[in-house]
């Protein structure tokens, strides 16, 4: 048979973590700094709350857009942490991972082939892109800086938007960079995009991840709620990665068209992870403050660790990743990673699997314990004293 | 700082103070000010080490006793407790709600030695009225650490 395949989708390029998992993955006894997802387990009541609703024999479809229950409780959650109101009857989905919520939003947003752009500030998580070109959109990249901490400014974002510019992507708090932005960051963003009719996509998957003041939606902001699809889900604030489970909230129009899609390519979320989720928003903020506090003394350890070596590396607020610049030592970051992982068995990300301008830096997640941790920031510093005095 | 220094070192006493003020992000010497403040006005009671005995080669029994007791006027169930967990083989003793008074938890070497603890010391003492004595079999979770199941990490080495 031939042109079995779309030429789009083998035109993609595979993902740079890939490639980096491949290495990692034959050194059976690295340590690795490399996960994208907490090292808790689901809290117990959250769990025993799924395994009930299959003792119960909750086991069919649920509605498309997911549990009337659930789809409530998300609106108390955004009303009461953000003072956002949804109506839970239209403007609310569930969908599996925010990762669901990202590809359905993209496609129910743009017009394919029409050279519609999609504003990508990178470096950020690894799907927006293709997504964006599944979705026949024009992916823009908006190169963030270190000296910005990562923040996407105004005038990045005026300098990137054209009469096609159609759709932003706001990643924050920010994974692989830790970065977050504040109130008057989105407020200074906000005005632009209100002037320039654009619309947002705000992925907040790590908004309860926050270690400076509280996470700000930009959603909340005035007249932002009308032009932002919030994505948001219980993977990382709850611990459910395997569960998949995300939702995402917005203008009634376009929640309608997502649900269509969702309705052909899923049906719904899965039932029992539906069930769980409903405990964990009605019960679960302490399990949140706990393992944020957990998280949050680590990025400490970790900051400290990189003072102590001179490391460079900004200060992150958000998620559970830090984000060294390893310029310094005259190399790429996949050599630095795989010289790392070969020479003190260490395995962390390397910053260009997030986009071109996370070249020269390196993701360290620090979703392990600080045990593990210690371990590893041993290793990095004999590391790097050692590329110094290679240098030198 | 101090909820936070108790619930870290309640896990886990041995993390050096060098490494308790990165992770709280204070001073080296507000730790060790803050540990003593909490020691002097009896907050924190000891330092002890979680041990699973049963996999030494060290017989350990352990029991909990109900105990029913004869409050005492003036000082109600104080000074009965207080007779009782002078004991060297008391671990524990609670005032308890319900159905009975005290609640002890006692450690032996054998059987034998609990049982003879408990009706020649305990059951004898004035005041006491009736005791219940259960043995432990096994523990699966003690001080909030699980001690039957160890921890594996099963994630990917690498994901996004």
């Amino acid at each position: 048979m031939k042109n079995l395949l779309s030429d789009q989708v083998v035109g993609l390029k595979p993902s740079g973590i890939r490639k980096f998992f491949d290495i990692v993955s034959e050194r059976k006894d690295a340590i690795s700094l490399g996960v994208g997802e907490p090292d808790f387990a689901t809290p117990w009541h959250i769990r025993d709350e799924g395994i009930y609703s299959l003792e119960k024999g909750h086991t069919k479809y649920t509605s498309n857009a997911g549990l009337m229950a659930l789809r409530e409780e998300i609106c108390h959650y955004l009303y009461r942490t953000q003072g956002i109101r949804y109506n839970a009857t239209n403007e609310v989905i569930v969908t599996v991972g925010g990762s669901e919520a990202i590809d359905i939003g993209m496609r129910a947003i743009i017009n394919p082939g029409q050279g519609e752009e999609v504003l990508i500030p990178q470096p950020s998580y690894v799907s927006y892109e293709p997504c964006a070109i599944l979705a026949g959109a024009k992916p823009v990249i908006i190169n963030l800086k270190a000296e910005n901490e990562f923040r996407l400014t105004p005038q990045e974002l005026s300098d990137a938007i054209t009469d096609k510019t159609k759709l932003l992507i706001l990643p924050y708090p920010n994974n692989p960079t830790g970065a977050i932005m504040e109130r008057e960051d989105l407020e200074a963003i906000a005005k632009i995009i209100q002037e320039k009719d654009v619309f947002v996509m705000s992925d907040e998957i790590y908004g309860e991840l926050t270690y400076k003041g509280k996470h700000v939606s930009i959603a909340s902001l005035p007249g932002m709620q009308e032009r932002t699809l919030l994505i948001n889900g219980f993977s990382k604030a709850y611990a459910m990665t395997g569960w998949r489970m995300g939702y995402a909230c917005g203008p009634r129009p376009l929640i309608e068209q997502m649900t269509k899609i969702h309705q052909f390519a899923i049906m719904c979320a899965p039932t029992t992870a539906q069930y769980a989720g409903v405990e964990a928003l009605k019960n679960g903020d302490e399990d949140i403050a706990e393992m944020r506090t957990a998280y949050n003394q680590r990025r400490r350890y970790l900051m400290h660790a990189f003072r102590e070596m001179e490391l460079e590396c900004f200060e992150p607020y958000g998620a559970f990743y830090v984000f060294p610049c390893i310029k310094e030592f005259g190399m790429g970051s996949e050599e630095f990673a795989s010289r790392f992982l070969e020479e003190e068995k260490v395995a962390a990300v390397p910053g260009n699997a997030f986009g071109d301008s996370g070249e020269g830096y390196l993701r360290i997640s620090y979703a392990y314990s600080l045990e593990k941790l210690k371990v590893a920031m041993e290793r990095l510093s004999r590391f790097i004293t050692k590329l110094r005095n290679e240098k030198s | 700082m101090r909820e936070e220094l108790l619930k870290i070192i309640e896990k886990n006493s041995r993390v050096d103070l060098k490494d308790l003020a990165v992770i709280l992000g204070v001073e080296e010497e507000d730790v060790v000010k803050e540990l003593e403040d909490l020691e002097n006005e009896g907050i924190i009671c000891g330092y002890h080490t979680m041990i699973n005995w049963e996999m030494t080669s060290m017989e350990k029994v352990n029991a909990l006793i109900e105990v029913r007791i004869t409050p005492q006027r003036g000082q109600g169930f104080d000074t009965l407790a207080e007779r009782i967990y002078k004991y060297a083989e008391v671990n524990s003793v609670y005032l308890i709600s319900g159905g009975y008074d005290l609640l002890v938890s006692i450690e032996g070497k054998s059987l034998k030695e609990v049982s003879n603890f408990v009706s020649d010391k305990l059951s004898t003492l004035d005041g006491v009225l009736s005791t219940a004595t259960h043995f432990v079999l096994k523990k699966y979770k003690d001080h909030g650490t699980i001690l039957t199941r160890k921890y594996e990490d099963e994630r990917e080495l690498i994901t996004p």
